[in-house]
Parts: C-alpha cells; structure tokens; sequence
C-alpha cells in the first residue's frame, strides 16, 4: 500500500495550481488525472485573467503556452434579424503585461503539468479515482483503478460535477438551476487570416460575446475568442432555462444557428473546425458555494462551485489556480499544526476570503439572479435593435423627428421597467 | 435530434478512446420516466433518442463528450452516471 503526503485529484488548473504550490515543500505529492494526459478532460471558452494570480506563480506565465492577449473587447446585443455591437478597446489592453489571454486547454494544462513534474510532483494520468476511503469520518485516501492510494490529505479538484465532493458530504447532490452548459468549436484558421479579418497586429486577440437570439432568449450567451491559429466559437445555456419545455430547444442546435448567422459566418469561413467540446459551468456563485473543506479534504475550483458571472466577464480559471495555491498552503499550515481535521484545514477558507477569490464571489453574490433576468436575452436586443433600425433609416418619403421615434420604443412603461432592471443592477 | 446539425461528422473530429463498459445507462424500467426527457434535447452529443413507444434511450455511449448534462438534468435515480474508465473516452487536443 502506498502513502503519500498529498493525494490532488484532478489535473485541471485548481490541481496543477495545488501542486504547483506544494512542490518543492518535502511533502510527497501525487496527482490523479482520469485523461489521457493533463488537460485531456478540459475545457475553456476561454480566457485566462492574470493579474489576479501572478504573484501567487512568481515568474510562470512568462513561458507558459498562452494563445493571444485581448486587445479588443466587444459585447452584441443579437436580436432576431439585427444586431448592435458596443466594442471596447484601450491601449491599457495592449500594455505588458497584458491583462488576460486566450488559452486552449489540453495545450495549456499539459505545459503546466510538465512544469510540476519537473520539480518532482508525480502525475498519474489515465487514473479515475472511484471512491474515496474514510477512516472514522476521516478521509484518508482514494481507490482507483482497484488501488487504495493512502494519503494525510486529499484535494478534491475533480471538476464541476465534483463526485467527489458529494461522497465527502461536503455538497448535495448538484441541481440543474446551478449550472450552464457550454458547448464550442475549435476552428483553424492560418494567423495571417484572424489578423486581417479582425483587425489585429502581431499578439493581439479578441474576445467577443453574443447574446439574446443566440439562446432563443433563454439565460446564456455566445463567445469568440481567437487564439493562435484557430478560432473558439461556443454557446452557454443555463441548464435550467434549457430544460424549460413551453420553449423547447435543442442545444446543438443553438451553436449551428450561431455559426450560421450573419454577423458570425463571415468571421469563420474558410476555417476548419477541428474539435467539437462540451463541459458544465458553475454558475451559482456565493450562494451555492458548499462546504470548501472536511475532515482531510479539501475542494477547489470548478469542484468548489469558484466560478463568476457578471455578464460582461465569465470568469473560472483565475479562481481555480488561486483555490488551487490556497488549498496547498492549508495543507502546508497543516502540516505544521500535525493534523488535518476540518478545524486545521479551515485557513483554507479563511485564506480565501482574505483574497480576491472569497471577495469578488461575496461582492457579486446577487449577480446570477441579476444576469439570469429573461429580458436581457430577448426584449432588450430587440428593443435596442429595433431603435438602431429606425434611427438609421432612411424612408424614401419624409423621416420622422429623433424624440417620437425614441418614445415609440421607449414609452412610459417601458422606462418603468428599465428603471426596475437597473435598480437590480444598483446590486451587483 | 433535429437533422440541421450533423453531429456525426462533428463528433468525428474528436479523438475517443475505446472503453469497456458504457459509463451511463439508464436504469432499467426507467425509459419512461419523465425525467429523462430533458436529456434528449440538451446532450451536445445527441446521444439520446425517444422510440416508438415513447421511450427515452441511449443506444450508444460512443461520443459522448462527458460534460454531465444529463447527470444534471435526469437525476441518478434514473441514470447510472459515472466518467469512463481512465485513459478511455474523450480526449481533447485543444480544449
């Protein structure tokens, strides 16, 4: 029977980030990984936000394999047959060090991996760990693949779904209402090409949201974000708004109609697509949060529920790798204390409130029910769009005066509502 | 599924690797319960169909790209849920 210090389950960023910490303390680590290989399993929209965790990885992402960094930020309201696009870009957004990049996962998890291997972390993929073992209400190890790994302390960074989390009894059984579905296309595309077709020099990349039509009105949105050489065009739907049955929709569907309209087709023609992918998001936020830590567990990233919404920003990753360091510097107080019961572990939490991971979910907490207001993904694209169409058209006859065309669509009534809309804004 | 997608050929893109036993199924006698309707529409993989007699089913687990929709939507009452074995199923080269 083998024991180590540290089991991490997961080879994720939460895990890596875990390991990453851990390595070089004397603690023998190892982390579980059911893929192929780190980063197999996992997938992003996506971006990666670093300011929030460089100084907890001195020196890391300097080298690491990132995609391009965003310069251009750009939101779109879709309605049925128009859109209206508010687009954002500053020279802060080309200054090193450049805020956030696109990534690409399997590339991204792998580098990150070999990183920690390098400094002397065992990573064992094509492991699944099936259960976990308790001692007296103790977590003390994991079976996998028919082997008890024993350990002093295990870290749950198994993801979204989290089985792992719900053996502990650290969380009940995940509901749909917490969750969205993302589901993307990875579209080739030679560099010169993204460049020109999106007005880009050198590194630069951009990151594009949809939303409204793109959901058939339902909570979620779409994105595009260029990488290197390739394209990520996806779809997220609120799991619970998807299952509604008075307007049923059949998620694949919603990202062929996206490909296929025309304010996206044009940006991706002549690429190939080269993987089709589909994982959960944590969308619940603060108030779904379960337990973070048990007696010799701990949980972090996507597996915690770390993961925030604010509409104009979707964030995980940047969660996952500063849960990850946290977890690993519980462990190390730990350690120190000669115990891992929940009392020990719980600087685990304590950590995380003190950082920008606790504080940003606890300040934005109203934020899912905020974001998940229907009319931001039907009446308002509409109404935008149908007041941008007779703002800019030109009737062969006459044009109608500016102010009675603006109250047209914005009555009494309506601005009543805007009123009530923003004052649940005022929350966030 | 509705045939405006052809998610054959999507999936095709995707590098899988052979498992031994499917790692979801739907309980027995559970094919009717109304729980299991969500997934039909929501798997981004397509994977479950209803037959003639109104049935919920899921022929094949091959393809199926392991998001946990349908762990979500159906409940483990109705379904077996668990990933497939290590090293087997999905694997993604980008991500």
């Amino acid at each position: 029977m083998d024991k180590f210090d540290v089991i991490i389950v997961g080879a994720g960023l939460a895990g890596l980030g875990a390991a990453y910490t851990l390595a070089g303390s004397g603690m023998e680590v190892l982390v579980l990984e059911r893929g192929d290989y780190p980063g197999a399993k996992n997938v992003t929209g996506g971006r990666l936000y670093l300011n929030p965790v460089r100084d907890l990885f001195p020196g890391l992402f300097e080298k690491a394999p990132l995609e391009r960094f965003i310069a251009h930020e750009e939101i779109t309201l879709m309605a049925k047959d128009r859109s209206v696009a508010l687009t954002y870009s500053g020279n802060e957004l080309r200054e090193h060090p450049h805020q956030s990049y696109s990534i690409l996962r399997a590339r991204f998890d792998r580098w990150l991996a070999e990183q920690v291997e390098a400094q002397g972390v065992m990573v064992l993929s094509k492991t699944r760990v099936d259960d976990l073992i308790k001692d007296n209400g103790v977590i003390t190890g994991v079976l996998a693949g028919g082997d008890e790994l024993r350990a002093d302390v295990v870290i749950a960074c198994d993801g979204a779904l989290s089985l792992l989390s719900e053996k502990a009894g650290l969380r009940s059984h995940a509901s749909p209402e917490n969750f969205a579905l993302g589901i993307k296309e990875v579209i080739t595309l030679d560099s010169g090409t993204i460049n020109d077709r999106f007005h880009l020099e050198g590194n630069e990349g951009v990151a594009y949201l949809y939303v409204g039509d793109v959901t058939q009105g339902k909570f979620g949105g779409g994105f595009l974000y260029t990488n290197r050489e390739s394209l990520s065009l996806g779809v997220v739907i609120g799991i619970e708004d998807a299952m509604d049955e008075k307007l049923p929709i059949e998620v694949p569907v919603l990202l062929e109609a996206f490909k296929q309209r025309p304010e996206i087709a044009p940006l991706i023609k002549g690429g190939s697509p080269a993987e089709y992918s589909a994982h959960v998001i944590p969308e619940g936020g603060f108030k779904a949060l379960g337990k973070l830590c048990g007696n010799g567990i701990l949980v972090a990233g996507d597996a915690a529920g770390l993961a925030l919404n604010i509409g104009f920003t979707v964030r995980g990753m940047e969660y996952a790798l500063a849960s990850g360091c946290f977890a690993a510097r519980a462990v190390l107080k730990a350690k120190e204390a000669g115990n891992f019961y929940t009392g020990t572990l719980n600087v685990y939490r304590k950590l995380l409130e003190e950082s920008f991971v606790l504080q940003d979910l606890k300040n934005f907490q109203e934020s899912p029910a905020v974001v998940g207001n229907p009319r931001y993904f039907t009446h308002y694209p509409e109404l935008i769009g149908n007041l941008m169409r007779d703002i800019y058209t030109i009737p062969a006859g006459p044009k109608e005066r500016l102010y009675p065309t603006l109250r047209k669509h914005i009555g009494l009534a309506e601005l009543w509502s805007i009123f009530k809309d923003l004052r649940e804004v005022m929350k966030i | 599924m509705s045939e405006t997608v052809d998610l054959k050929a999507k999936l095709g893109l995707d590098v899988f690797k052979p498992f031994g036993q499917p790692h979801i199924k739907i309980r027995q006698g559970m094919g009717k319960d109304p729980r299991l309707k969500p997934a039909v529409r929501l798997c981004p993989a397509g994977l479950y169909s209803v037959n003639e007699n109104g049935e919920v089913m899921l022929a094949t687990v091959d393809g199926c790209l392991e998001c946990g929709t349908c762990r979500l939507t159906c409940d483990t009452e109705v379904l077996e849920w668990n990933y497939p074995e290590g090293g087997t199923g999905v694997q993604f080269r980008f991500g």
